[in-house]
């Protein structure tokens, strides 16, 4: 039987001893004597949360598949485990061997939000590894940085040895080579990082030199290394029905965030809209074949045994297959007793037809993100939709028999005016009286129009990278705003309305667009003890700012400044598809108010063509 | 037709809690494809359900909960089917066919539970003796916790038998709906009554059976109220 790495005491004295166990179904065991690479693969917040993700399940079960390697799972414990493991100086282990992950070759740590940066310390502090990669000897792991942050991996370069930028499945079989074949010829952690520093979308940051002008801006970022590149290109899959994907995936006791067989349909959005990394970064928009995607469900949903799938893609209903999709699910599993759970939708004829085979329709809500509350704001963020078009489709659910809607919004984007935050109460409100239009007696009672704003981020690699944000004061204010003209609103009644912390959302605007210098910030935030900050309850505000001043860390020059055309960022030296004339060209635009086509309608030369694939070559055969 | 299937917890299974376990068992079943019927509605859920159910960090021979299938299986091939679904720390070790009426399955039908109580360290040492002068006080009073208040019961007549086996602490205690002792509760008052510094958690507890009563007043292990189902 497997020996545990705690104790049946702390494993009883904890919360959700699941948690840390291992043993899932799918969950991979081998001989550690018969492999040559040991991988720990991390997601740094809790099981719940980490097991939820489909990324970590795609290399997990992509380094499986290898002979010579064994993956393994770690995220971090939770508070009531991280104090017994510091007090009893357990060190931090994998869950399938329950063995330090000290002893492994790679750690493998997945970026995914900025807030989960001092749990990459606990995670390293616990695994007993030290926390500057310039600080690690031969014995320790290499530790890898990989995911959507890892665009920006600046705050956090001086943590890692290397970043892996870009889709997991193109250049992992090299870097897992090139480990092999340095130890084979007893080469030294330095000479591995050289190595792996000539692999294309390879980053060893301490390769690199930040040199900063007099007003704190970067004056050059340069190799001072003959090994490492000038420019990382970030990896993209070109053919996604050429790559592997996790048929059995691990199936958790506990429940999940995302409990249910997650099927991959397509990556990148043709969309365009200007807030967002994801339509930036995944560009260009790859689809996966409609039968290689019946094959997948049924294949997981047997090895699996859950009883619901959903689709994944950031924009469901741009996939072209997607009414095959849904059609084979309804028809082959709804008579099984699985749950079809759909993605939000456009809504039209199709989309109300299959909500409604699919889902209670007294209990569900229609889900529509406008964004902004006015058109001109919507022009600026290059978002499509029209106040026709959800009106339109909201009447349609009503008088299909729905009475809640949601609605999403952002708040504090470039160029918003307060007329602008009031049309957002008043949007709801007009979806509410079109529910009111109804007669009496073919409605369902009262609506309910439930709409919530998040405040807006600028991000690297999108148009919006050179905007400035605003103080937490002006944020709380923009949200009294709205919620004074919710109350001047017809049907206040019928409409809820919820907003998000603002201090979380300057924290994450520094890190975001943070350079090498944030990196003490976090640091120092750790050591005041820090930890889960994408954890409200856990979220401590005042300990931060106290690591900012301790640091003479100046928020407001991340936050607050509007970046000039000519400034170098500290992501400048990774090539992620869109070029930086592009996204200032729509940067441009978005201060005119002047809306992009999407990719199928037509091309705006965004500079993702290079990766040769996806919709960039549609119907050009 | 209703079918009972009896399973093994051990190892580290036994840190998976009750409600996880029935969700263990609902993804078990599709793996297996094992034909259980589903309730009707807008969201079907299969029909299952659990006797006594053990509580977190507890091992047992002899757990058991009762489905209804929508069409025959062999009890050979559901347990082969079943334990290729199965994790370590889980084994399926019967499936036989139990009557329809109502009142053959659930909680209802459970009387008492087996469980043995193992030192964690050596040296921890009771005799037959200790056990007989324990059980021979008339009333044994424990504060039970309910959800609003804790009251004081007597919990002597809920324990049908105690005995040494080797190191370990034999005890055959009521179980069910009408009585359910815990055999942590009895460890507890036992090294009270005995003046002894240990406490309840030095003791690992696996439960071995649970049992029906029959007609004439015997115990039965709660498979044995089924029949094989023959391919």
């Amino acid at each position: 039987m497997r020996k545990l790495a705690l104790s049946d005491e702390i494993l009883l004295k904890v919360e959700k001893p699941a948690r840390y166990i291992g043993n899932e179904v799918n969950s991979v065991m081998k001989d550690k004597e018969k492999v040559d690479i040991r991988f720990a693969m991390c997601f740094p917040d809790v099981y719940e949360i980490g097991m939820s993700h489909l990324g970590i399940q795609i290399l997990y079960d992509m380094f499986n598949r290898r002979e010579d390697v064994w993956c393994e799972r770690v995220y971090s414990p939770w508070t009531d485990l991280d104090k017994i493991m510091r007090e009893e100086k357990i060190p931090l282990f994998a869950l399938e061997s329950q063995d330090p992950i000290k002893e492994f070759d790679f750690l493998g740590i997945t970026l995914q939000y900025e807030m989960c940066y001092t749990n990459i310390l606990q995670i390293l502090d616990l695994s007993q590894i030290p926390l500057f990669a310039k600080d690690r000897s031969e014995e320790d792991p290499i530790v890898i940085g990989g995911g959507p942050c890892a665009v920006n991996p600046e705050p956090i370069a001086d943590f890692f040895d290397l970043f892996y930028v870009g889709e997991g499945e193109t250049q992992y079989d090299a870097l897992l080579e090139a480990y092999k074949e340095n130890r084979r010829c007893g080469g030294s952690r330095k000479d591995f990082l050289q190595m792996a520093a000539k692999i294309e979308g390879i980053y060893v940051p301490q390769f690199y030199d930040a040199v900063y002008n007099e007003d704190g801006t970067l004056k050059s970022f340069v190799p001072n290394d003959p090994h490492a590149k000038e420019k990382i290109r970030r990896q993209v899959v070109v053919d996604m029905d050429k790559v592997s994907y996790p048929t059995k995936p691990v199936v958790p006791f506990i429940k999940v965030t995302q409990d249910r067989v997650v099927l991959e349909v397509m990556r990148g959005c043709i969309r365009g809209c200007r807030f967002c990394q994801a339509g930036m970064i995944y560009r260009p928009t790859r689809e996966k074949n409609l039968e290689t995607l019946k094959k997948y469900a049924s294949e997981m949903l047997k090895s699996t045994g859950h009883e619901e799938i959903s689709l994944s893609s950031l924009s469901s209903s741009d996939f072209s297959e997607l009414k095959g999709i849904v059609t084979y699910l309804i028809d082959e599993f709804k008579g099984k007793g699985i749950n079809i759970s759909l993605p939000s939708l456009r809504i039209d004829a199709f989309s109300l037809d299959v909500m409604s085979k699919v889902q209670d329709i007294r209990k569900s809500s229609l889900t529509f993100a406008p964004e902004a509350g006015s058109q001109r704001m919507r022009n600026v963020i290059n978002k499509g939709l029209t106040e026709e078009m959800i009106l339109e489709g909201a009447g349609k659910a009503f008088e299909g028999g729905w009475n809640k809607v949601k609605l999403y919004f952002m708040l504090g984007l470039p160029t918003e005016t307060e007329e602008d935050m009031k049309e957002i109460p008043r949007l709801a409100d007009k979806v509410a009286r079109r529910y009111y239009e109804i007669p009496k007696d073919k409605r369902n009672g009262k609506c309910q129009i439930t709409f919530s704003t998040s405040f807006f981020i600028p991000k690297p690699f999108t148009p919006f990278q050179w905007a400035k944000m605003y103080t937490m004061d002006e944020y709380i204010h923009r949200a009294h705003v709205v919620n004074q003209e919710m109350k001047e609103q017809l049907n206040r009644k019928s409409l809820k309305y919820n907003w998000h912390e603002a201090d979380v959302t300057v924290l994450e605007g520094v890190f975001a667009r943070g350079d090498r210098r944030t990196s003490k910030v976090l640091l120092e935030a750790y050591r005041l003890g820090c930890l889960f900050d994408s954890w409200s309850e856990q979220f401590d505000n005042k300990k931060w700012m106290q690591a900012f001043e301790n640091t003479g860390t100046d928020i407001a020059f991340y936050t607050m400044r509007e970046r000039g055309k000519k400034e170098l960022f500290p992501w400048d030296f990774i090539d992620a598809g869109v070029t930086k004339s592009f996204l200032y060209r729509e940067w441009e635009r978005a201060m005119r108010g002047e809306v992009t086509p999407n990719c199928r309608e037509k091309c705006s030369a965004c500079g993702a063509m290079c990766y040769e694939g996806g919709v960039c070559f549609e119907g050009k055969n | 037709m209703k079918a009972r299937i009896k399973f093994r917890k051990y190892g580290v299974m036994k840190y998976i809690g009750h409600l996880d376990v029935m969700r263990y068992f609902q993804k078990a079943m599709r793996r297996a494809e094992i034909p259980i019927a589903f309730t009707q509605g807008f969201s079907p859920h299969m029909i299952m359900s659990f006797a006594n159910p053990l509580g977190v960090g507890l091992t047992s021979d002899g757990e058991y909960f009762d489905i209804e299938l929508k069409e025959p299986i062999s009890s050979e091939d559901a347990v082969r089917q079943l334990n290729e679904a199965m994790v370590d720390g889980m084994e399926v070790v019967s499936f036989v066919q139990i009557p329809d009426e109502k009142k053959a399955t659930g909680m209802a039908i459970i009387e008492a539970a087996d469980y043995l109580s193992i030192p964690k360290k050596e040296g921890i040492l009771f005799s037959n003796e200790d056990l007989a002068s324990f059980l021979s006080q008339t009333e044994i009073l424990v504060l039970k916790q309910t959800k609003k208040s804790e009251k004081e019961v007597n919990i002597r007549p809920w324990i049908h038998k105690m005995e040494m086996r080797g190191n370990d602490i034999f005890m055959q205690v009521s179980a069910g709906s009408a009585a359910n002792l815990k055999p942590e509760l009895v460890i507890k008052s036992l090294l009270h009554f005995l003046c002894k510094k240990e406490t309840e958690t030095d003791f690992y507890y696996h439960r071995i059976e649970n049992y029906a009563r029959l007609e004439d007043g015997k115990l039965i292990p709660l498979d044995g109220l089924g029949t094989k189902i023959e391919g």
